[in-house]
This record gives structure tokens, C-alpha cells and sequence, in this order.
């Protein structure tokens, strides 16, 4: 039984990286917030599993915040935004992408180096799953550093804090509350780069962020 | 009184520092500030010295200030009980010249807010029992002492002076920042009593010894950190300018005894090395560089780093006699050094209260407008004297007596077994008698033009003798120097509990000898009676004067009408500062000073007048701090282009330091 539980809570947390990696190479908006609605929904899956071992009741309010908000509301919001912006057939990438994903796998393999030497003699199952948290965050990070649409950055910010709960969760040791809060900070971040989304297009006719690099008159 | 009732004192001390905001329509309120300073640090003296002499056991006190789970601890034994001496009597005698001085000065309300903090932050360090309470005093003392360089910010050079001073006394706390954590170890109890009880690895110890010698050594002026103090120091109003010459540079060789002859543990051989270098070095610089300067209170700023390198090379004599178990010889040298330490608070705070009589007088600090002030100010002029012959090291002075114990302590050298130190000490005895002849050419060079001879200017011509305050503090202080050097004996008896926590030995008892006479090794060996050599200079120049008197003045002479040209009324044509010191800047010109002359010689028969320009740099400027500049510059520009990067790139900088830190990570481990 304990193998059973370690085989699905390895894959559930392995679907996480696999989705980030999915994130990666999406270049239409639309396709790319599907994408994170699907990590959203696999975040929950692996939470709602980690609660079914650990026992922890309340690891299922984290489940069900993480379907609520980050697979349906968030990417709802940003679905009408992307359309009231218009920018839904914008196609961008800034780095292209074979060694977007080259770097990715490396980074992937990085993480697992430096986790699984760290935390030698810790219970396997936290181990694994620090490791593919890791991988998450780090995913999520080059992400935000390979696009240049403002939207495309905001959901890289968001799959980075989705690797952050993974590893909250299967650590055993975040309280509720911080949970919840960091549930909050993200939705309240949503809605303060919604605003800001406005009033750049409002302003430069554009959500790329290169237009500010422009605005600024510096070289690229 | 006890270490409660001390430190009650001081918290009077930093109460005063606000009670001088008051309205400046209260009346006498310099006179009020500097009279409340005056009784608490008479107070604190006595004190100080009742316990000295009482010979009273250490004793502790915690207060709940400061770092909640922590407190404050203070502790009085006999070093910090000395040194409360000394800060107190130097500021009790500032204070009392300032009753005087003080209404002089043009914006009291820049300098009566931080001259009882500055007091008062000194007194506190000397008591501090533990790293936080000493460094915080000591950042206080900094700090206000910056405020006072800062007083008259709007002449001359001294926002530049006061930058300069900020700079190095940040770069000082920070070493004896790092200095603390270093013997703090891992655990970090800070209290001094738990440094104590665990002296750190001879590694350890070492880069201590390196910190201590550069945060102490950059406040008490060790070359090549000395450059702000002839900045600074002059920049003061004068009586501040006697506390930091005279008891600052003090407190800060305090700081520097704590750390390294009592927190640190047993010392290795070679440490005494390094500080006599920096002594000598020291030295020699201080006192060329006084030679040359026409500011006074300039030429004091420079010999004060003279006089600290004296006595870092006679700490440093302790420290190599120490190390190979010369107790007797250890103990001369470090009385010679504490008693150098006492003498220098004297005389040089005699000599700052004697520049500040002239600049009131005068208005003037160049000695090449001064001249022929012995006449119109005869009391100033005589204290100054003692003063000047006290610090070139003039027998029956005290300058003298503990100059002269420094030189017993260097003849001793021979019997050291290390090479190393057998072959320095005669090195740095050299340099350091080469300094001493030199002090007294500069001291000859500052009285003789300023005092002697004829007026140069209008202002030396209008010069009227001060008030009884300066007089008075300044009469004290020159008959303190008197006494402390025709009974040296006392002082050193005085003195030889210190050295005994210090070294661990102590010299014989000097007051049995009979006839005031001092013995420092054996009296067969030699021997120095500063009262018979005293009554032999007084009864010779009383006989002298009397039989000129008798003999010469009253008789009829003829003296001849063209006289060398000296009746010509100009006194230009006096010797000035600068022809003064030429041939010794000549001698070291190039290399030490460079020196820049420039001779503009008209053509004949061309009516306009000559010009010699004279440019003087100090040579550590070039080597040590242009360098550091130019690499600070060149930093700030390279870094500079990291303002403007784009939201995208801060993120990959954010992002590559991520995964530069995980790479190493997975290296290393």
C-alpha cells in the first residue's frame, strides 16, 4: 500500500513538471492558459493526495483553494483580459524554443542533484517531491525570463507559486494560515498586474513589455 | 562614590548635551553649559584618582539598557580607572578654558549640544564592560567629535576635513566591529569577562591584533591612517581640538590596550614587531610633516601623531619583553608608555589652550603672520613655553622623564633572544631619536616665530593677553607638567598597579630612593633626579640673568648703526616658517613630502616682484588612498549600468544568481 501511495504522489507530482514544461512551449495566450488551469488542477490532484496520506484534513482546504482560484478563477480572469485587451492572437517568444527547453530539462536535472544530495536520510516521498517542486519553481522562473508579454510573465509567476505549495505540502509542516494568506497574496498580485496590464496597453498600445525597455530609451 | 554614582555622572553629561538647546535668549548659557561639565568631570576625576591611589578592587555594574536580554555592563579597574583620569582632568581643564574661550565663539549653538555627549561618550567607553556598550560609545564619541569638526563648516577646508574624518572613523569601528566578533567566537556572549575567559587560536589572535591596530590605530592616528587627524583636529574650535589631540587619541590607545594586553590572551613573540614599526614609522612622519606645516593648529595635529607613535612603540617594547619573559623590562616599558600617555594629555592640551589664546587674540593661525606675541601676551606666551619645551622632551619637564624611560626600556633590548626583535629595537630607537630631535626643531620653529621676534602682520601687532579663564586652565596644565617632571617618581609608583595588570610585573618602587632621584633598571645602571637637574637650570639661569643684568645691561655701549640689517623696521625680513624648514625639506623633499618649488625670478631690469610657490603633498595620499579611490570610481561606474536594465534582465540577473547558488550547492557538498 505504502508503495501505491508513493507511485501516485511521484506522479502527480512529476504531471506538475510535465505541465510546467507544457507551459514552456505554448506561444498562443489562449492555449497558454488552458495550460495553466491543467497545472492548477494537477496541483490540486497532488495536494488532495499528500492530504490523503499525511492524514492532514487540512491540506483539502489547500486542495480545493487550488482548484478554486488558480484553475478556475484566475485563468478565467486573465481570459477576458487577454480578450478585452485583444491580444489573443499574439504569438511571442522571446527566446526560441530548443534551447528554451534544453535549459529547462538541465534545470530539471539541477534541482534533482542539489535536493536529493540535501536532504539525504529524509522520508523519500518529501525528497521527491521537493525535488519536482524545485523543478516547478525554477520552470516557472525561466519562463518569466524567456517571454516578453506581460501575460505570459504573469502566468510564469503564478506556475512558480504553484511549485512553492507542492513543496509546502509535502514538507508536513505549513500551517493554514500561511497557506491561505499566500492563496490571497497571489489573487491580490493578480488583480494589482490586471490593473497595471490596462494601463500599460492604455498607454503604449501593447502589453510586450518591450515597449517600457522602448518608453525607457534603452538598448536591448 | 561608586560606579552607580559615576554613572549617574555621565547621564548628567548627556543631559546636558540637550539642556543646551535651549532658547538663546537664556543668558550665560555657554558659561552654565561648560561650568556643569566642569563640576562633573572635577568630580569624576577626583574619583578616579581616590580610587588610583586607594588602590580599590575592580568593580562591575549591570544596567537594563541597551539589548533587552543583555543589559549594559560596565566595570572600573585600574587601566579604565586611569584613563577615567585622564579623560576627565582633560575635559575638566577644556571646560574650564572654555568658560573663557567659549564667548568667543561665533555659533555657540553648534558647539555646546555635542561637547558634554562627547564627554560624556568618551567616559563610557573607558567604562564599557562589554562590546556593545563600547562600541556604541564609541560610535557616540565619533560621532559627536564630528559634529564639532563640523562647527564652522563654512571655513576653509573643513567639510572636506569632516568628510575625510567620517570616513576613516566608520572604517575604524568597522574593524573593531569585526575585531569583537572575531574574539566573540561562534556563540557571541560579548561581555568582556566571557572574552576574557576564552582567548581565541594563535590564528585568530593574530588577525585580532590586525583589526585592534586598525581601529584603534586609525582614531589614535598610526600611519597611514592618520590623514584625517591634521584635517580634523584643527578643524575644531580650540578646545575641542585639546580634548581630541589630548584625550581622544587617548581613549582610542584605551581601546587598543583592552583588546590586546587583556582580551586577547596570551600574546605571541612577534606581535611588539609590527607596532614598534608602526610606531616609528609613525614617529618620524608626524613630526617631518609638523616641521613643515605654518598652521599651528596644524603642527600640533601632526606632532600628536609623533606622540602616539612614541607610545605604540613603547606598547609594542612591552609586548616583545612580555612575550619572552622579561617582566621587569615589560613593566619599564609600559610604564614608560602610560606615563607618556599622561604627559601627552597634558602638554598637548596645553599647547591646543595656547593656539586658541592666539587665534582669540590674533585671529590668525598662520605662523607666517604672527611674530614678536611674547611681549604683548607674556602669560600665554610662558605656558606655551613649558608646553613647547615639555613636548620636545626638555629636561626638568615631564616630556622628558618618560621619553627618557622609553629610551632605558629600548637599551635593554640587547637581552631579548629573538633576532627578529634584537635587530629591530636598535632600528626603531634610532628613528624614534631621530624624531625626538626633530620635535624639538619643530617646537623651537612654532614658539620661536610665532612668539619671538617682530610682528608680521596687523593682527600679531594688536595682540592683547587673554582672560583669567584660559590663563588659569593654561597655568594648571604648565605647572602639572612641571611637577610631573621633577617628581617622576611618584607617577611611575602611582602608575605601577596598571602596569602590573598589563604585564603582569611591576618596577620597583622609585619613591624609597631618596633625593626625588628615579632608577629605572638599577641606579647603578643610571639614574635621572629631576629636581636636582630642575634647581641646577633655575639657580644657573637666575645667576646668568642676574650677572648679564649687572655686568651687561646697565653699561654704556656703542653699537654700530648698520647691524646685518636687522634694525630695518620690516619684519619681513625675519626668518620665516618656510625658510625655517627648508633645509629639512630639502633633505626629505622629493620622496616624503612632495614637495613642489617653484621660483618665478623676474628678469633684470623686469619691475614685477619674484614669486616661489611651495606645494606640499602628504606621500601616503599618492600610495595608499588614490589608489582606493580610483577603484571605488571605477566600481561605482561599472556598477552604475545595472540602474538601467530592463524589467526582463533583472530577472534573469535574479534568476542566473539562483542558479549559480544551486550549482554551487551541488558542487560543493
Amino acid at each position: 500500500m505504502d508503495r501505491l501511495n508513493f507511485d501516485i504522489a511521484h506522479l502527480l507530482a512529476g504531471g506538475l513538471v510535465l505541465t510546467s514544461f507544457m507551459l514552456l512551449y505554448q506561444d498562443r495566450l489562449y492555449a497558454l492558459l488552458n495550460t495553466y488551469a491543467l497545472q492548477a488542477l494537477v496541483l490540486a490532484l497532488a495536494v488532495g493526495w499528500q492530504a490523503h496520506i499525511q492524514h492532514a484534513p487540512h491540506l483539502y482546504i489547500t486542495a480545493a483553494i487550488a482548484v478554486v482560484f488558480k484553475a478556475l478563477v484566475i485563468p478565467f480572469a486573465l481570459h477576458r483580459m487577454v480578450a478585452q485587451l485583444g491580444v489573443h492572437r499574439e504569438v511571442e517568444s522571446v527566446v526560441s524554443l530548443v534551447p528554451t527547453m534544453l535549459a529547462g530539462i538541465a534545470l530539471v536535472a539541477l534541482s534533482m542533484v542539489v535536493m536529493l544530495r540535501v536532504t539525504e536520510g529524509a522520508d523519500p516521498l518529501a525528497r521527491e517531491d521537493l525535488a519536482f517542486a524545485l523543478s516547478v519553481i525554477l520552470l516557472g522562473l525561466l519562463m518569466m525570463v524567456t517571454r516578453s508579454n506581460a501575460v505570459s510573465q504573469v502566468v510564469g509567476f503564478m506556475s512558480l507559486e504553484n511549485g512553492l505549495i507542492l513543496a509546502a505540502a509535502a514538507a508536513r509542516g505549513m500551517p493554514l494560515v500561511v497557506e491561505i494568506s499566500v492563496a490571497f497574496s497571489v489573487l491580490i498580485a493578480l488583480i494589482v498586474i490586471g490593473i497595471f496590464l490596462f494601463r500599460i496597453r492604455e498607454r503604449f498600445d501593447t502589453v510586450d513589455l518591450q515597449a517600457l525597455d522602448d518608453f525607457r530609451g534603452e538598448r536591448r | 562614590m561608586t560606579l552607580a554614582g559615576g554613572l549617574v555622572a555621565i547621564g548628567g553629561l548627556l543631559a546636558l548635551g540637550p539642556a543646551a538647546l535651549a532658547p538663546s535668549r537664556v543668558r550665560h548659557l555657554s558659561s552654565l553649559i561648560y561650568g556643569g561639565v566642569f563640576l562633573i568631570c572635577v568630580l569624576m576625576t577626583g574619583w578616579a584618582l581616590q580610587r588610583l591611589f586607594a588602590g580599590a578592587p575592580p568593580e562591575a555594574l549591570t544596567l537594563p539598557l541597551g539589548l533587552p536580554w543583555l543589559g549594559a555592563h560596565f566595570r572600573i579597574d585600574a587601566l579604565s580607572g586611569f584613563f577615567l583620569a585622564i579623560v576627565d582632568f582633560g575635559a575638566a581643564a577644556a571646560s574650564f578654558y572654555a568658560l573663557g574661550y567659549g564667548r568667543h565663539e561665533k555659533a555657540p549653538g553648534r558647539v555646546l549640544p555635542f561637547f558634554p555627549p562627547f564627554v560624556a561618550a568618551m567616559n563610557l567607553v573607558v567604562l564599557a564592560d562589554d562590546a556593545y556598550v563600547f562600541l556604541l560609545s564609541w560610535e557616540l564619541m565619533s560621532l559627536a567629535s564630528w559634529a564639532l569638526v563640523m562647527a564652522h563648516h563654512r571655513e576653509g577646508d573643513n567639510v572636506r576635513a569632516g568628510y575625510v574624518y567620517i570616513l576613516m572613523a566608520t572604517l575604524g569601528t568597522f574593524a573593531l566591529l569585526l575585531a569583537f566578533g572575531l574574539l566573540g567566537g561562534a556563540d557571541g556572549d560579548l561581555g568582556f569577562g566571557a572574552l576574557r575567559g576564552h582567548p581565541p587560536s594563535a590564528a585568530v589572535a593574530g588577525a585580532v591584533l590586525a583589526l585592534a591596530l586598525i581601529g584603534a590605530g586609525s582614531k589614535a592616528g598610526l600611519t597611514p591612517l592618520h590623514i584625517w587627524l591634521p584635517l580634523a583636529h584643527p578643524a575644531a574650535p580650540s578646545h575641542v581640538s585639546a580634548l581630541m589631540s589630548g584625550v581622544m587619541t587617548k581613549v582610542a590607545i584605551y581601546g587598543f590596550l583592552r583588546i590586546v594586553f587583556d582580551l586577547l590572551g596570551p600574546a605571541a613573540w612577534w606581535w611588539g614587531a609590527p607596532m614598534m614599526a608602526a610606531g616609528a614609522a609613525t614617529a618620524v612622519v608626524g613630526v617631518l610633516f609638523a616641521l613643515l606645516h605654518n598652521d599651528l593648529k596644524r603642527v600640533l595635529a601632526y606632532s600628536t601623531i609623533e606622540n602616539i607613535g612614541v607610545i605604540f612603540v613603547a606598547l609594542g617594547l612591552a609586548l616583545a619583553f612580555e612575550t619572552n619573559g622579561q617582566g621587569t623590562a615589560a613593566a619599564l616599558a609600559m610604564t614608560a608608555a602610560l606615563f607618556h600617555i599622561l604627559n601627552h594629555s597634558l602638554f598637548k592640551s596645553l599647547l591646543f589652550f595656547g593656539s586658541g589664546a592666539v587665534l582669540t587674540a590674533t585671529d590668525e593661525r598662520d605662523m607666517g603672520r604672527l611674530g614678536g606675541l611674547l611681549n604683548l601676551m607674556p602669560l600665554s606666551g610662558l605656558f606655551m613655553l613649558v608646553g613647547a619645551g615639555a613636548i620636545s622632551a626638555l629636561p626638568p619637564l615631564n616630556g622628558f622623564a618618560s621619553e627618557w624611560l622609553i629610551f632605558q626600556a629600548i637599551l635593554l633590548s640587547p637581552s631579548l633572544p629573538s633576532w627578529t626583535l634584537k635587530l629591530e629595537i636598535p632600528a626603531v630607537g634610532a628613528l624614534l631619536a631621530l624624531a625626538a630631535a626633530l620635535a624639538g626643531a619643530c617646537f623651537v620653529r612654532l614658539f620661536g616665530i610665532s612668539f619671538l621676534g617682530r610682528p608680521r602682520g596687523e593682527a600679531a601687532r594688536a595682540a592683547k593677553e587673554v582672560d583669567r579663564f584660559m590663563l588659569a586652565a593654561m597655568g594648571v596644565l604648565a605647572v602639572l607638567c612641571l611637577v610631573a617632571g621633577i617628581l617622576p617618581g611618584y607617577v611611575i609608583d602611582a602608575l605601577s598597579p596598571i602596569v602590573h595588570l598589563l604585564v603582569g610585573a611591576r618596577m620597583a618602587p622609585q619613591t624609597d630612593l631618596g633625593w626625588l632621584a628615579i632608577a629605572p633598571v638599577a641606579e647603578s645602571r643610571s639614574s635621572y633626579d629631576g629636581m636636582l637637574v630642575f634647581l641646577f637650570i633655575a639657580s644657573s639661569a637666575l645667576l646668568a640673568a642676574a650677572i648679564i643684568h649687572r655686568l651687561a645691561s646697565d653699561a654704556t655701549r656703542v653699537a654700530p648703526a648698520w647691524d646685518c640689517g636687522f634694525p630695518d623696521s620690516n619684519p619681513a625680513a625675519q626668518y620665516t616658517p618656510e625658510s625655517f624648514a627648508q633645509p629639512i625639506r630639502r633633505v626629505f623633499g622629493g620622496f616624503v613630502f612632495r614637495s613642489r618649488e617653484k621660483v618665478d625670478m623676474p628678469a633684470p631690469g623686469d619691475l614685477r616682484p619674484a614669486r616661489f610657490d611651495l606645494s606640499i603633498q602628504d606621500l601616503v595620499w599618492d600610495i595608499v588612498y588614490r589608489p582606493v579611490t580610483r577603484g571605488v570610481q571605477l566600481g561605482a561606474d561599472r556598477l552604475n549600468r545595472l540602474q538601467f536594465l530592463t524589467i526582463r534582465q533583472y530577472l534573469s540577473l535574479v534568476f542566473a544568481a539562483l542558479v549559480f547558488l544551486l550549482l554551487a550547492l551541488a558542487i560543493w557538498t
